[in-house]
């Protein structure tokens, strides 16, 4: 899994490239940590263009970044999310505590 | 006669194969034609089943998983097993959200995810002794030719 990060404003855009399992979990956990850390940034998108693969663990993932983000009054979005990564957001109920958007740009107009 | 068919395969409990587990499990189910939506659940179900086994039932410890598929029709049942500590509370440990490692983030879904994806999930354990999750699932695309 690569990770691509974008600063647009005060919103940091990350976009997931690969698979999202428990191999790779801890890595990418610190390393967004790290990033949100050093750019100061408020809000956070995931973009999943180009997430070929996501289990249970990319939720952990996903809401560990929340709770860091909302922490400080931020907010966290997901765009592009395929059927298949969708199906595990609604069995999570993660749409209960992050929005999901069809762009980046919706996203980023609404947070 | 019904159409048969076994794989075993028995790995390291190490999270770089947790990828090699799911992508061997779909490449055995192409034979029933699955949708990619199919396959998609089985690999995530088997990722579920390995992630389990490694990071419970062997925690930090080394150890052996064994993956085994069998297809009869249009069933194609797969069988997860550790030789690992055990599960304490099967009942609690299927609930949703529940998680014995909340330091570790862990979402506490795999159950969940298992039981949405499959037809059919059994879990028996022993402490000490290991786990062996049992999870099927029906094909209907072979049938409708």
């Amino acid at each position: 899994m690569r990770l691509d990060y974008e600063v647009i404003g005060n919103t940091l855009v990350v976009k997931l490239k690969g698979e999202l399992d428990h191999h790779v979990a801890e890595k990418i956990r610190a390393e967004m940590d790290d990033t949100i850390n050093k750019n100061r940034c408020k809000n956070l998108i995931f973009n999943l263009s180009d997430m070929r693969f996501m289990d249970s663990s990319g939720i952990g993932v996903i809401i560990g970044r929340y709770k860091k983000i909302s922490q400080f009054g931020g907010k966290v979005a997901v765009v592009q999310v395929s059927e298949k990564v969708d199906k595990i957001f609604n069995l999570a109920g993660l749409y209960r505590i992050i929005n999901k958007y069809s762009t980046q740009n919706d996203a980023l107009n609404s947070l | 006669m019904p159409y048969k068919n076994h794989m075993k395969l028995q790995f390291d409990s190490k999270s770089q194969n947790e990828s090699f587990a799911r992508i061997v499990a779909a490449a055995f189910a192409a034979q029933l034609d699955p949708t990619i939506e199919e396959l998609a659940d089985i690999k995530t179900a088997v990722s579920e089943a390995v992630t389990n086994a490694i990071i419970h039932g062997y925690e930090d410890n080394m150890g052996s998983v064994t993956l085994e598929c069998s297809i009869k029709d249009n069933i194609l049942e797969i069988i997860i097993e550790d030789n690992g500590k055990g599960i304490e509370d099967i009942q609690q440990a299927r609930e949703p959200l529940f998680t014995s490692k909340p330091e570790l983030e862990r979402s506490g879904m795999g159950f969940t995810v298992m039981e949405t994806f499959m037809d059919e999930v059994e879990v028996i354990s022993e402490i000490g002794k290991g786990t062996r999750i049992r999870m099927q699932k029906k094909f209907n695309s072979l049938k409708e030719e």
